[in-house]
């Protein structure tokens, strides 16, 4: 495997952009990762993004974003219709290949002016579940239950997870909602889908996030201390929730395994973890302890802008790493009802 | 090319029709892959990862679907992924596979693409209102007919080079069972009366809608020693994008299609395209796209596209045969008719084209797939020896 480094991000997020369109919004963020990266913008070997047609309400949301790179003359360029954090993959796979030596990829989307919630229902199976029409938040909170149920813990454990994460946001500038909150605040909350309360659930964002790989050298040559992509791997599980166990995450568990998540020591883990249960069920699957701080930038919970948030957290960690505040981290992404397709990507520092 | 060797080892394509109403999303994507599994001597468990692709999720109306197919696919535990590069994407997820395996990252990797239109209405489905953007209210005929118009403006093409296309085409499909369309009794007359769409293009001259899926199974150059069937070797890949508008674009002749069969034919060491190629599957969804690609792809001069079109060249039987399969004007699952091209090509070389087989010379082949506004380009050539 080439040694493959994070040099550059950018991210923003806010709890409505009415004044922007994607392409509009993406435009700052593109800027910024590639001035960061100190890779000139027609040196780049590739680009990649990731985004949702239901999400813009029309197709082809990816042919508008490309024109926040502006792509002439014409670049080396794919798309994937999942979190960029899979574009991301596509870019680590071209550059093992050889083909080319860096790539910038990158995510967006509003979840604003639609109902997120349904849209997401779209991604079921479209002859037997649609037609019930459950929204995200529906399944999430089957998940929690189960969770719950199975493993003795309590909705105050749901409560500490969203307490955390929003005063862990107080220092994350694109947290859309944070503050000194405490579980028993948490509980004070009404129950709107049972067990979820509201800070169990993510905020609406509208958001973009950016970064730029590179190999070897080149990573050396324009970024003093690289966050290095040790490893990568994601897999999926099936899709009827009622097939899988929903209070265990097997795929991120595998993806974990492959990845090496524990031949280290791991300081930091960004979890895509959308609701409090999730984070608690991806820790248990990647098998982290006390000793990892888990979503420093409070992750999903404080900001969740949907295509780019599993980037991000790729992003908060490699940002750690490249600062020199932490050495080793893990960073996940997830995608579908019920935490379905999990990533797991190892960082380094030197 | 970048990489490690790959070969295409296995190849399976559904019955395309304007409605598979027998068959589910996952049913028509299970045929496909069912069939390539099959070609390739294996089955589900060899399989290391499963990436499909389609044109918009709007067309069936379910949000990224790869979620939703990955039990129909044997995907569940291993790795999954899903492109969309418009029109190009059956191209582009072919090479998004045969990178996993370039990269030695897996030996053996699923890809499928499929559209199944007769969910929905992809007219209309490409033709959402977007606030501040340019209706394109007429669908991508609407779209392309302008630049076909112009292409005629600047050669010289007489009128009747896309009709020839439109009946070229479905003579050939008569060759492949599997094609949409079976038109035995076309010719230039039914072409010319069928109705007027978009100036030029006649009902005849444009794809039809159809449900169908194609599916490709990728190995490394171990995998294809050990293969007891014929082999397909990727002798190069290329991707280009361009951006959809902007002034002094060159819609017409897009410079994203030369640079991408310009890097192309340098990494599988193709100088004259008319003579190193066998045949080529080329995307042509509109009859006048065929002489606009020739150009376009560097097997003539601009200009001279509609010459080698209306001398038969590009006939079955011609010096270069474009689309021997029937091509996109016979069957058209939009995300998959890119997959098509490049599964076309490979069974071409690998000798597997049944009654729409071409004669081998150099033994190989240029699969090719655009799509957005001309803007995203990818392509392949593949071989029966070893690059």
């Amino acid at each position: 495997m080439r040694d493959v480094g994070i040099v550059s991000f950018a991210q923003t997020a806010v709890a409505r952009d009415d004044r922007h369109n994607e392409t509009e919004m993406l435009v700052p963020t593109i800027q910024a990762a590639i001035k960061q990266s100190g890779i000139a913008k027609d040196d780049l070997g590739f680009v990649c993004s990731g985004s949702l047609d239901y999400l813009q309400g029309g197709p082809f949301a990816f042919v508008s974003g490309l024109d926040a790179v502006g792509s002439w003359p014409p670049m080396r360029e794919s798309h994937v219709e999942m979190d960029a954090a899979w574009a991301l993959y596509e870019a680590w796979v071209g550059i093992q290949s050889g083909e080319f030596e860096s790539a910038l990829v990158y995510g967006f989307g509003k979840s604003s002016p639609g109902d997120l919630h349904e849209i997401m229902t779209l991604q079921t199976d479209p002859y037997y579940m649609v037609p019930l029409w459950p929204s995200m938040v529906d399944m999430a909170a089957l998940q929690a239950r189960a969770y719950l149920d199975a493993s003795g813990k309590e909705e105050s454990d749901l409560a500490d997870v969203a307490a955390r994460s929003q005063r862990n946001a107080k220092s994350n500038p694109y947290a859309i909602r944070s503050g000194d909150l405490d579980a028993k605040q948490v509980l004070a909350q009404p129950v709107t889908h049972d067990p979820l309360r509201d800070a169990d659930i993510p905020p609406i964002t509208d958001g973009t996030a950016a970064v730029v790989i590179a190999a070897g050298d080149l990573a050396r040559s324009v970024c003093e201390r690289p966050a290095w992509i040790r490893a990568l791997d994601h897999r999926i599980e099936a899709h009827a929730l009622g097939v899988r166990d929903l209070a265990t995450s097997d795929s991120t568990t595998i993806a974990g395994e492959r990845a090496g998540v524990h031949d280290g020591d791991i300081d930091v883990a960004e979890l895509h973890a959308q609701f409090s249960h999730e984070e608690l069920i991806l820790a248990e699957a990647l098998g982290l302890d006390g000793d990892t701080v888990i979503n420093p930038s409070g992750g999903p919970l404080a900001s969740n802008p949907v295509m780019s948030a599993g980037l991000i957290r790729m992003g908060e960690v490699a940002r750690r790493i490249i600062a020199g505040e932490a050495q080793r981290g893990i960073a996940h992404a997830t995608s579908g009802p019920c935490l379905q397709q999990n990533l797991v990507c190892v960082l380094e520092g030197n | 090319m970048a990489g490690n060797r790959v070969a295409v080892v296995g190849i399976g394509q559904t019955q395309h029709r304007a409605a598979r109403k027998d068959v589910s999303m996952a049913g028509l994507v299970r045929e496909a892959a069912v069939e390539a599994l099959e070609d390739a001597g294996m089955t589900w468990s060899d399989i290391d990862a499963v990436v499909v692709g389609k044109a918009p999720d709007m067309f069936e109306g379910v949000a990224m679907p790869e979620l939703y197919l990955a039990d129909a696919l044997g995907a569940v535990g291993k790795p999954m992924m899903r492109v969309h590069t418009a029109g190009s994407v059956g191209g582009s997820t072919s090479i998004v596979a045969a990178k996993l395996v370039a990269a030695g990252i897996h030996e053996r990797v699923l890809t499928v693409a499929y559209e199944k239109q007769s969910e929905s209405n992809a007219t209309w489905g490409l033709s959402v209102p977007m606030p501040f953007q340019a209706p394109l209210v007429a669908g991508a005929g609407g779209y392309f007919a302008p630049l076909i118009r112009a292409y005629m403006y600047r050669s010289g093409a007489p009128r009747h080079i896309g009709h020839l296309v439109a009946v070229k085409d479905r003579l050939a499909a008569l060759r492949n069972p599997k094609a949409h369309l079976h038109l035995p009794d076309i010719d230039l007359k039914t072409v010319e009366e069928s109705f007027l769409l978009w100036d030029p293009l006649r009902y005849l001259d444009v794809c039809p809608s159809s449900d169908g899926a194609m599916a490709m199974v990728m190995g490394s150059e171990k995998v294809g020693d050990a293969s007891e069937g014929a082999v397909a070797w990727v002798h190069g890949m290329a991707m280009r994008s361009e951006p959809t508008m902007f002034a002094r674009r060159d819609q017409v002749n897009p410079q994203a299609g030369k640079d991408c069969a310009k890097d192309l034919y340098a990494q599988a060491g193709i100088t004259d395209p008319r003579n190193d190629f066998d045949c080529a599957e080329v995307y042509v969804p509109f009859s006048w796209y065929e002489p606009m690609w020739l150009e376009n792809l560097g097997f003539c001069d601009d200009g001279d596209g509609w010459k080698l079109t209306e001398a038969g060249a590009t006939a079955p039987d011609g010096d270069i045969p474009w689309n021997p399969s029937g091509g996109v004007l016979s069957s058209n699952p939009i995300g998959a008719s890119g997959m098509v091209r490049f599964g076309e090509a490979a069974q071409q070389v690998r000798g597997r084209a049944g009654d729409y087989q071409v004669e081998l010379k150099t033994g190989k082949a240029l699969g090719h797939a655009y799509g957005g506004g001309s803007q995203f380009y990818s392509m392949w050539v593949v071989g029966s020896e070893k690059p």
